[in-house]
């Protein structure tokens, strides 16, 4: 009786512990496709999916398996996780939800409640969880940090990261690194002072910060020249996750927009670290390396966007190890990620703010007459959309807003704690219509060629060149994910969601779920079934082959 | 440590009915609340955003006879739905739903609090099934905020009598599958044609009911009474424990 008892209690625990995302199980996330562990699909950011049982010669036959329907109205910009057949995901702006893959659905929700103080300047949005062993780690708009146990939506310990009423929020997914939660602070258009911190994923407390802009007598303050206290408010806010090498031992983080963002003059200079993506020593927070790609920054061209990790060995980096970033700037760039040494970098979209690039990578600017147009414009060429490389095609994809610009009239401001600090607006170069085109889409569309197109294109790291591209009427606030068999899935702000050849750009199948597409798309698998998940409108869509 | 008592009846002047009903009868309608309203409504009648039932006021009803209405018909196009009380009941509810902001029903003894943790972790043996915090297992329901969720004279009860405190939304289930394999545990939720449980081994398990052969929902708590196996002092000592715990922050 004993042996038996004993025996059920060594069973539990081995059950128990099947479901523990261990650091190792992040660090070979790709070994296991049926689940999606991270915000970007694995540390290298790839989105990339090697699942096989939808491949082009079936991909017409995908059906609509489940649907979850937020119960907030706010844009759904969350990547789920998926876990051994459990997702989970957050509803904007911060409930955790637990369900089941395969159905749809909930098992709990957590819904944590942010205070008044909360101001994140572009929707009340969040982008998804990180977890390690049993707990999953939430941003809040509020700046908090909350662990929440994924078993049973119980919250564990919650952080105060920042001061939600001086404009500092969270929105971005947290990276888990070995034993830290990796987080960053949004708030580029309250005049914060960004950071990236590391907390301790047991207790919570925090074990480094790294400021993003310097304090005096550190390296980089000097490019904020002009006196007073423009650091102190530059903005250089950090809200889309990043990426980790864990050979390297860095993660890569993009840095937001500087602050006022569309009046330089108030704060000369280069204003490092803002428009750059910087290397960290995960465990100190040491910068090991920066690149900026927009210095002193005219048009919030934010370089927020996921870092993407390749190894291309033919390349012309010594190491191979590269890194794709399809900037908000318009320009494609291609680094060494172990140096940050810039290899190549073109226009993927039309420029005009900078004719080219030095041999450094750094902008050749040729800023446009005052009241004159510039491409792209303020929501850039590209955004916060999560971009993929397929190791299969060797090609990198992108969510594209192309023949885009803006004019820009920048104005004095004055920094007040907690209110906006940006320095003007821009407007759209065709009367009467909105050249901020809001999270939300309108039911009907009133974006028109006039104003530019959308585009989903491939582009090839080894030249910088497009390979192809598919021209979109609207622009997309989609990510894109590829999959092993040469399927490149995304959504659209029209209300479609759609596959195509990744080798070629062929539409090969779509729906039409009505909604805008905001989020990642993601592939997984249970009981030997994989399903795609897209979000459209106040939900998530699952697909998966007909029965 | 002396013993805490908590007042019966506090700040009655407060209330505009108090006095009005019969204690019998804002007992018979805390019963019944517990046992339907409060699913919705919460310990406190405050869970439901625009309704603060605790308050006394209500918006779609001012008299009694609004009230005793509205709980018969039920507020269309809401989660509120009709009812079938009798008179008597309905004249509970209400004589309770008057007064509940104001009363306390029962005199209960809050003890010390570091005392009650031992108590949890040692001879009331509640940790073997309890969580708080990140310790414990998950079996049973996690207790990490159960201080801001319910109140003293609550969490008494389900010390004195588990069965009553159980909530059918918490209830043990059972499903043998049609492959033989049995599926135990707590019911997180359930529809037309699936199951989500909280499995013994803390897995997050989902069924399909074409799969199972045999459902069993129990009304049984798994938890054992503490009527006898704790005195008085014991369980005060516990319920001041419980009431300390608030969740993070």
């Amino acid at each position: 009786m004993l042996r038996r008892i004993v025996f059920t209690a060594t069973l539990a625990i081995v059950c128990a512990a099947q479901a523990q995302v261990t650091s190792e199980r992040l660090l070979d996330a790709t070994s296991e496709p049926q689940n999606w562990l991270t915000y970007s699909g694995s540390y290298a950011s790839q989105r990339y999916s090697a699942l096989t049982q939808i491949r082009p010669s079936n991909v017409d036959e995908l059906e609509l398996k489940w649907a979850f329907q937020a119960q907030s109205l706010e844009s759904f910009e969350t990547t789920p996780l998926v876990v051994d057949g459990v997702m989970y995901l957050t509803e904007a702006p911060n409930t955790a939800v637990a369900l089941d893959a395969k159905t749809g659905r909930l098992y709990w929700r957590y819904q944590y409640n942010p205070t008044a103080d909360a101001r994140p300047c572009c929707g009340r949005v969040n982008r998804g969880l990180a977890l390690l062993g049993h707990t999953l780690f939430m941003a809040t708009i509020d700046a908090k940090l909350i662990a929440i146990d994924a078993i049973t939506g119980q919250p564990l310990w919650q952080k105060t990261v920042a001061d939600a009423a001086a404009g500092y929020a969270m929105t971005l997914a947290p990276l888990v690194v070995k034993d830290k939660v990796i987080i960053g602070v949004a708030g580029g258009e309250y005049g914060i002072r960004g950071f990236i911190a590391a907390h301790d994923a047991a207790t919570g407390d925090e074990v480094w910060r790294f400021y993003t802009i310097p304090a005096p007598g550190e390296t980089g303050h000097e490019t904020w020249a002009g006196g007073g206290d423009a650091w102190q408010h530059g903005g250089a806010s950090v809200w889309v996750t990043g990426s980790y090498d864990p050979k390297l031992d860095l993660t890569y983080w993009g840095i937001g927009n500087p602050g006022p963002d569309w009046n330089p003059t108030q704060r000369p200079g280069d204003n490092l670290y803002s428009d750059s993506v910087v290397a960290l020593d995960p465990d100190t927070g040491q910068l090991k390396w920066h690149f900026q790609f927009t210095p002193n920054d005219d048009y919030d061209y934010d370089s927020v966007q996921v870092p993407v990790l390749v190894d291309l060995p033919t390349a012309s980096a010594s190491s191979g190890k590269l890194m794709l970033w399809g900037n908000r700037n318009g320009f494609f760039y291609v680094l060494d990620r172990v140096t940050g040494e810039f290899i190549r970098g073109r226009p993927f979209v039309k420029v005009n703010w900078a004719s080219g690039l030095d041999e450094s990578g750094r902008p050749l600017e040729t800023p446009q007459p005052l009241g004159s147009v510039t491409f792209p414009g303020v929501q850039g060429g590209t955004n916060w959309y999560s971009p993929s490389f397929s190791p299969s095609t060797g090609l990198f994809y992108l969510s594209a807003w192309e023949n885009y610009g803006s004019v820009f009239r920048p104005a004095e401001s004055e920094y007040l704690a907690g209110r906006t600090f940006v320095g003007g607006i821009p407007a759209s170069p065709l009367a009467g219509t909105n050249n901020v085109p809001g999270i939300r889409r309108g039911a009907i569309n009133n974006w028109t060629e006039a104003l530019g197109n959308g585009a989903v294109i491939a582009l090839d790291p080894r030249t910088g060149q497009q390979r192809w591209r598919f021209p979109t009427t609207d622009v997309s606030s989609s990510g894109i994910l590829t999959t092993a068999t040469d399927l490149l899935f995304t959504a659209s702000r029209d209300g479609y969601v759609y596959a195509l050849d990744a080798r070629t750009g062929a539409l090969l199948w779509r729906a039409s779920p009505g909604g805008q597409g905001a989020n990642g798309p993601i592939s997984y698998a249970v009981d030997g079934t994989q399903y795609v998940a897209v979000s459209s409108g106040n939900g998530l869509y699952v697909f998966g082959l007909r029965d | 440590m002396a013993a805490l008592l908590v007042a019966a009846a506090r700040a009655a002047a407060q209330a505009p009915h108090a006095g009005q009903y019969e204690q019998a009868d804002i007992e018979l309608g805390a019963q019944l609340y517990a046992g339907h309203c409060v699913v919705c409504h919460g310990e406190r009648g405050d869970a439901m955003p625009g309704a603060n039932l605790g308050s006394g006021k209500f918006r779609h009803a001012e008299v009694d006879r609004d009230v005793t209405a509205l709980i018969r018909a039920g507020i269309p196009g809401t989660a509120m739905a009709p009812s079938a009380y009798t008179d008597t009941e309905l004249g509970a509810l209400v004589a309770y739903l008057r007064n509940m902001g104001s009363v306390n029903l029962s005199a209960v003894k809050l003890g010390d609090a570091a005392r009650g943790r031992a108590l949890f972790v040692g001879k009331g043996n509640c940790a073997s099934c309890h969580r708080v915090g990140a310790e414990g297992p998950r079996a049973a329901p996690d207790l990490s905020s159960i201080g801001a969720m319910r109140t003293p004279a609550t969490l008494q009860r389900a010390l004195l009598d588990p069965n009553d405190a159980l909530l059918p939304t918490n209830r043990p289930v059972r499903a043998v599958l049609r492959d033989g394999r049995v599926v135990t545990g707590r019911r997180l939720n359930e529809d037309t044609f699936t199951v989500q449980i909280l499995d013994a081994n803390e897995r997050l398990v989902s069924l399909e009911r074409a799969d199972i052969r045999e459902y069993t929902v129990s009304t049984q708590a798994t938890m054992p009474s503490y009527a006898t196996s704790l005195n008085d002092d014991e369980r005060a000592d516990l319920v001041a424990y419980l009431l300390s715990l608030k969740g993070p922050n």
